[in-house]
């Protein structure tokens, strides 16, 4: 029988890596661009659109073409075969189209603009107020819902605080990881991206709900004295049947994220990843949280302060 | 048990020859980032509008524009109000048109109706004028109080009746009086208001009009629709978008066009990564849990086709992350599958018969399947909400598709999955417990 709980540092460590990338991504970007998260259209307002070059052109060749027309704020997003995004200051669709005439001139390639999006600069901070309320109002309506489900369970705010506490996680890692690659490649968020990560908060919930249902059963059933065995035994339980859900959820994903197409790569890329850190936070961090919580263990939350024998 | 799956199989065949005929490309509706097509969101500057008409008002502006939109010849555009926190947006969708900035124009001009009467040759061209004080003026909706209503005659008929402000009387009076027995025509813009049968609405002068006046003969429908435009237009009510206090007609708040060419590129694209995940889950499902997973590739197979059925019957419209949304709530589909397969795996190591096995693997998974499920419905609830706040209509498409899927999804794994099993064991077609997934009925037991 695999050992989940006693290799817990392990997981922690692991996880406390992953955070702490993205929350410094997260502050670096607030330093460089004035918010968190690249903003897309939806939030920031101006035009973006997806201009298909024929024959493909480069990156930096674009890059440098749209500075020298005075675009050098502009965010330009690779989206494979010759198709990349560009967000611009507001321009009406007349003066895109210019623009991709001038693109397509000097970079002696066909350009077509496969899609034309402006909205509004007064929209973008309502937008983005309307996307927090709606992420406070899905997470408050789980977490009384977690709360709902393991009413019957002594020390039920114990659960749903550890259920939470592993949703943030997930969601932190995410949002960290699409900082970074806001950062690097340019990647913007949209109204999309809070859909996808809404979907996979509802999507990692439903994993940890599997997991703690069991450890709920079993001690229900005394399978041991141990609380720490009980949460192993149940993982274990669990585990083929995460990951098989997983890997099917995958599966499609993955295929849609490759074959897919440029419209919804980045939607597709935060389910792939909120799926990913949701099945191994279901499984890593979920259940070795209740037991800490449970044994008081609070340095193995440390792992790097201390290395205690692996729990028996 | 044999009845049940009668009555279910009786029902899936029901739907599927449906289904068959119309999931061609044509008859599935399809989202603007999949078929193209533009799409447009203004908002309305209502500051000339008393407090408590503006709905009444913007049914009618809505009206206005649907006409002038139908008029370009276009196949199903959608134009619809969206109302939130006392703004008034118009959403507009117009799917493959070619022309967007024709479409803006249309959509930028005025909503007040002018009255015309006919020249020599029959036609109306001449625009029905008064005089008022020193002025020439046309005769048109501003004139017209805000109490324009139809009323049913003691006939049963319809009539529209209507009045008319202090220069409308007296303007009406002039015209009425030099135009007795001869038709008005009623234009919006350089377009004639038809009626639903497609003649020109021109009701004939009867009597002498001065502050109230009535049109007869014109169907309820519209005798309806006559009175909400006339009612719009009494005030302009110019489409546009507020930035910084200040109203800047013609310019859309959100405006979008998909080339259809990409559209189809995206449908191709999807279908292929589609087919491929989805390949490669049933090769999983198949390899991993045997025969239970070829009934769950069957049962996924029925939840595809009542899926696509329901699309179409709705109907619901399909966007990319709608389809999306299919493919994760296919996923989910798998996942109370493989939730009962996997109580049924640990039933049958605990040395219970097939039967019993099948019947606690379902009981004991449904609880899982059921609160698990419950948060996607909750994100589903709050996404849509968030949808209709922004103009992102991709938001929407992708709740309510994984939703519908979702739901279905449960509703299948616990019925056509359980059915097709029960069938299985009931009918001792294989009791080789291997083919269940399961080695050896002793090897693993849960100590006690």
């Amino acid at each position: 029988m695999i050992d989940f709980v006693g290799k817990k540092q392990w997981f922690f460590l692991i996880s406390w890596i992953l955070l702490i990338t993205g929350i410094a991504s997260l502050i670096i970007s607030q330093i460089q661009l004035g918010t968190p998260l690249r903003l897309g259209t939806d939030f920031a307002g101006g035009t973006s659109m997806t201009l298909q070059f024929s024959p493909a052109v480069e990156q930096s060749r674009l890059r440098e073409e749209m500075t020298k027309l005075g675009y050098d704020k502009a965010t330009i997003q690779n989206a494979g075969e010759g198709t990349f995004i560009i967000h611009v200051t507001e321009l009406t669709s007349e003066q895109a189209h210019e623009l991709a005439g001038e693109l397509g001139a000097a970079l002696d390639s066909e350009v077509k603009i496969g899609d034309y999006y402006l909205a509004s600069p007064t929209v973008g901070a309502k937008a983005a107020q309307s996307a927090v309320i709606a992420v406070i109002v899905a997470s408050i309506a789980m977490l009384f819902y977690i709360i709902w489900a393991f009413r019957r369970m002594p020390k039920s705010f114990r659960w749903g605080s550890c259920a939470v506490i592993a949703l943030v996680h997930d969601v932190l890692i995410t949002v960290g990881l699409f900082s970074l690659l806001g950062l690097i490649a340019g990647v913007e968020i949209d109204a999309l991206f809070i859909t996808a990560l809404l979907t996979i908060v509802g999507y990692s919930i439903n994993n940890i709900v599997v997991v703690f249902d069991r450890i709920r059963e079993n001690k229900a059933r005394g399978l041991s004295s141990d609380f720490a065995l009980t949460v192993n035994s149940s993982i274990v339980e669990t585990v083929g049947r995460c990951l098989n859900t997983s890997l099917t959820t995958i599966f499609v994903i993955l295929a849609l994220f490759l074959f897919g197409g440029a419209t919804i790569h980045y939607f597709v890329l935060v389910l792939l990843v909120g799926v990913v850190v949701g099945t191994y936070d279901s499984i890593c961090v979920a259940g070795p949280l209740l037991v800490v919580w449970e044994k008081g263990e609070w340095s193995s939350l440390l792992p790097w302060t201390k290395r205690p024998a692996s729990s028996s | 048990m044999i009845f049940i799956l009668v009555l279910f199989g009786f029902a899936l065949w029901s739907i599927v020859p449906l289904d068959k005929n119309v999931s061609g490309r044509q008859g599935l509706r399809l989202g603007l980032d999949l078929a193209g097509g533009s799409y447009l969101v203004y908002q309305a500057d209502l500051t000339g509008v008393g407090n408590g008409t503006e709905n009444e008002i913007m049914e009618g502006v809505q009206g206005v524009i649907e006409r002038r939109i139908n008029a370009l010849g276009i196949t199903e555009p959608v134009v619809e109000i969206q109302k939130y926190g006392g703004e008034y947006n118009i959403v507009i969708q117009l799917p493959g048109i070619a022309d967007i900035e024709k479409a803006k124009e249309l959509v930028g001009l005025f909503t007040v109706l002018e009255f015309r009467e006919q020249d020599a040759a029959g036609n109306f061209t001449i625009p029905a004028t008064g005089v008022v004080g020193n002025q020439t003026l046309i005769l048109s909706s501003r004139y017209f109080k805000a109490n324009t209503e139809v009323v049913i005659d003691n006939l049963g008929k319809p009539l529209l009746i209507f009045e008319m402000d202090e220069t409308g009387a007296q303007l009406f009076k002039q015209i009425s009086t030099r135009l007795l027995n001869k038709p008005l025509a009623i234009f919006l813009g350089d377009e004639a208001l038809r009626g639903a049968d497609g003649h020109i609405i021109a009701p004939t002068v009867q009597a002498v009009i001065e502050d109230k006046g009535q049109i007869e003969g014109l169907s309820l429908a519209d005798a309806q629709e006559l009175s909400r435009v006339l009612n719009a237009g009494r005030i302009d009510v110019p489409l546009g978008r507020w930035n910084d206090g200040q109203f800047e007609a013609s310019i859309p708040l959100y405006e979008r066009t998909v080339d259809a060419t990409l559209g189809q590129d995206s449908i191709r694209k999807s279908i292929l990564a589609a087919g491929i995940g989805i390949a490669l889950l049933l090769l999983f499902m198949l390899v991993y849990y045997r025969l239970p997973g070829l009934v769950a590739c069957l049962s996924l197979g029925v939840y595809g086709v009542v899926l696509l059925a329901i699309f179409k019957l709705v109907p619901i419209t399909i966007t990319l992350p709608g389809l999306a949304g299919f493919i994760v709530s296919l996923g989910m589909a798998v996942d109370a599958n493989v939730l009962i397969f996997e109580r049924m795996k640990e039933e049958l190591r605990g040395g219970r018969s097939l039967a019993a096995a099948v019947e606690a693997g379902f009981n004991r998974a449904w609880t899982a399947i059921r609160d698990a499920n419950i948060t996607t419905f909750i994100a589903c609830i709050v996404l849509f909400w968030l949808g209709g706040t922004l103009g992102a209509f991709m938001v929407r498409g992708f709740a309510l598709i994984l939703f519908i899927g979702v739901a279905l999804s449960m509703f299948t794994a616990i019925t056509v999955t359980r059915t097709f099993l029960r069938l299985i064991v009931g009918g001792q077609v294989v009791t080789n417990l291997s083919a269940y997934g399961v080695t050896s009925p002793q090897t693993v037991r849960n100590p006690k």
